[in-house]
């Protein structure tokens, strides 16, 4: 049915990737904040995380839409 | 509660960003809902990983995110039975031997299977249950969520139902089956990437699994138990005092792993649908084992943290408490949102909460999903308005109609939140009812794939029977400490079982057996009214088997399926 799925779940996750990624960093000075996740800047590593997952995906879409096109 | 959570705009911008992907997804369908076969079948086209992921997301539902976490605080491992018994067999055996008969029949759901295999009085009763059962699953999650997002995070009741309603409603009612297909499978990434960070941070609270380990032991012994009952699984079911779940192995093995998981997951639609919506037989087929690999690990994502909450509950430092209910006890289904609180700053804070949303909203559009198309095609179309012969028309009328049935699930449902809302045992009710009637159908469905000779009447009664010998289970016994009705034991108090588990493994074990004694009777005392021709592609004997040679073997569904049984035991032994 018409749409590639891999393609909004890579954007979404991209943009929530570097949405938490800029958010961690900007946060890492404050120690008060991070207290409660055991001094882990988890911000920061959950929004690598996403960002290499989105892109993952984002990859994986366009290269099914270049074979496609083929 | 006062001390609620104090979101920040980092967490609110999370949670609308998912919100405006989830309705952008139906938005991008809703050109190609030109039919009705596209509304509500999903056009059967979608890829074997895609309606794989659905399927297990759809499962993945609020109600089974917060009640096992909460299962892990009280049984620790042993809560893994739910999984790697009590869910992955019969996930192997729908794949396998059920899913050509659902998918070949071309049955658009399993009531219409009901309905070509057996006779129409079959599939009426199995339609009029399901549906009613389905729309009142939907209201009560709905209750739970907007009780959950009041109780912790301040939220108004009312705001949060009609909010998490409408974005449900909405993207279903644009996009259809494909829309709830679709989303599940974005809302089974955000599930998994915004509780790992609670998952990552308890265990490194607690020193890791040794360290978990060290921590049970004087708990689970002051409680009674051997130091490693929390995180085993089999080693103490022995005798059912020995674990805190109260049941010994054969009723774990019987109860939950034959009985409960074959009637869940091989008849129920809201689960089958998404396999019958994939686009060849061997898709289709492929669809549970590819749900198999995920839901294998989701104890580690759902119910350890709740083994961590034991821990963190029993050292006061920590400063970790759940919520009190009126009589003084801990809501052990919050369990899950206060860990979320315990451990997250502002951010992932957001994500885990939409985590939680994302979880109701894969659950609620499943239920809504599989309703609309059992009212379109087993109760509208068969008794209301039937096929007039114009196909064109008949599409768009059926379009029109499995649309505005969306629309009315989804307002049902919401009244079936207040009521929910006004009674609260419903929900207890509500478990009770439906695994008395998924264990009888499992019985009639499994006799009709497997053995032709099954007659539609013989089906009907043992339907019937099964489940009348069930709620007479459920009368004459009742767990310990039974306070109300719902319970059970409301004929007499004839047995009484340690826990509540229990006496729902046996009313389950109890109903299944009498309708297949019943089903196999009759069936040898009545004809059968179906022509072997008639039956082609029903059942087992009587339809040519699927040849898988065609695709690689490492696309086949033998090799997926050893592949799945491997990695289950290999788990049930490192944990035993």
């Amino acid at each position: 049915m018409g749409i590639d799925i891999k393609l909004p779940i890579g954007l979404m996750f991209s943009i929530l990737g570097l949405l938490l990624t800029v958010y961690g960093l900007i946060t890492a000075s404050n120690q008060a904040m991070y207290e409660k996740s055991l001094h882990v800047n988890i911000n920061l590593w959950i929004g690598l995380t996403m960002l290499v997952f989105g892109g993952i995906m984002l990859l994986l879409s366009f290269k099914k839409k270049k074979k496609e096109g083929m | 509660m006062t001390n609620s959570f104090n979101l920040e705009w980092i967490d609110y911008t999370v949670m609308i960003i998912y919100f405006m992907f989830v309705l952008g997804i139906g938005w991008a369908l809703k050109k190609y809902m030109k039919d009705a076969k596209a509304f509500l079948e999903a056009g059967r086209s979608m890829p074997a990983w895609v309606a794989g992921l659905a399927f297990i997301s759809t499962n993945l539902g609020a109600l089974e995110v917060m009640g096992m976490t909460g299962s892990g605080l009280k049984y620790g491992m042993l809560t893994t039975h739910f999984y790697w018994v009590g869910a992955i067999p019969a996930m192997v055996f729908l794949a396998l031997f059920m899913m050509p008969f659902y998918y070949g029949s071309k049955a658009r759901s399993v009531p219409e299977y009901l309905k070509l295999r057996y006779d129409e009085k079959t599939r009426g009763l199995n339609a009029i249950l399901f549906a009613v059962m389905t729309i009142l699953a939907s209201g009560i999650s709905m209750y739970a969520l907007a009780i959950l997002m009041e109780k912790v995070l301040g939220w108004n009741f009312h705001m949060s139902l009609v909010l998490s309603a409408a974005v449900v409603l909405g993207y279903t009612y644009l996009g259809g089956l494909s829309s709830a297909i679709y989303n599940e499978v974005l809302q089974f990434f955000i599930i998994v990437l915004g509780l790992l960070p609670v998952v990552f941070l308890s265990l490194k609270d607690v020193g890791g699994w040794s360290g978990l380990q060290d921590q049970l032991a004087p708990i689970a012994t002051a409680k009674g138990f051997a130091a490693d009952t929390w995180t085993t699984t089999w080693k103490y079911t022995g005798t059912a005092a020995a674990n805190p779940m109260g049941v010994e192995w054969y009723s774990i093995f019987a109860g939950l792993g034959f009985v409960l998981s074959f009637g869940y997951w091989c008849t129920n639609f809201l689960i089958v649908q998404r396999a019958m919506s994939a686009h060849s037989t061997v898709a289709a087929r492929n669809t549970p084992l590819i749900g198999a690999l995920p839901k294998m690990f989701v104890p580690f994502l759902i119910i350890v943290p709740g083994i961590i909450a034991l821990v963190l509950m029993n050292n006061p430092a920590t400063g970790f408490k759940l919520p009190l209910n009126e009589a003084g006890q801990p809501i052990y289904d919050y369990t899950i949102i206060m860990l979320l609180k315990q451990y997250l700053p502002a951010g992932v804070l957001g994500l885990g909460i939409t985590a939680l949303l994302a979880s109701f909203m894969s659950g609620m559009a499943g239920n809504v999903s599989a309703f609309n198309t059992v009212w379109t095609y087993d109760i509208y179309q068969s008794y209301i308005r039937p096929v007039t012969g114009n196909k064109a028309d008949d599409e768009k009328h059926y379009l029109g109609v499995g649309r505005l049935a969306t629309i009315f699930g989804v307002i049902v449902s919401i009244a079936a939140a207040y009521l929910a809302s006004l009674f609260g045992n419903i929900m207890d009710f509500l478990q009770t009812i439906f695994s008395m009637i998924n264990a009888p159908l499992f019985a009639v469905i499994f006799l009709g794939m497997f053995w032709k000779r099954t007659t539609g009447h013989a089906a009907f009664t043992g339907l019937l029977a099964g489940f009348l010998v069930a709620l007479l289970h459920h009368g004459l016994t009742f767990p310990a400490g039974a306070d109300t009705l719902v319970k059970g034991g409301w004929i007499a108090h004839v047995h009484q079982y340690p826990v509540e588990m229990a006496q729902n493994f046996w009313t389950a074990i109890y109903a299944c057996a009498t309708s297949a004694t019943v089903a196999v009777v009759l069936s040898l005392i009545t004809k059968q009214k179906k022509s072997d021709i008639e039956l082609k592609g029903l059942v087992y004997s009587l339809t040519p088997k699927v040849h898988e040679e065609v695709v690689p073997w490492y696309k086949r569904s033998t090799t997926l399926a050893i592949l799945v049984l491997t990695i289950a035991t290999v788990l049930t032994i490192l944990f035993w």
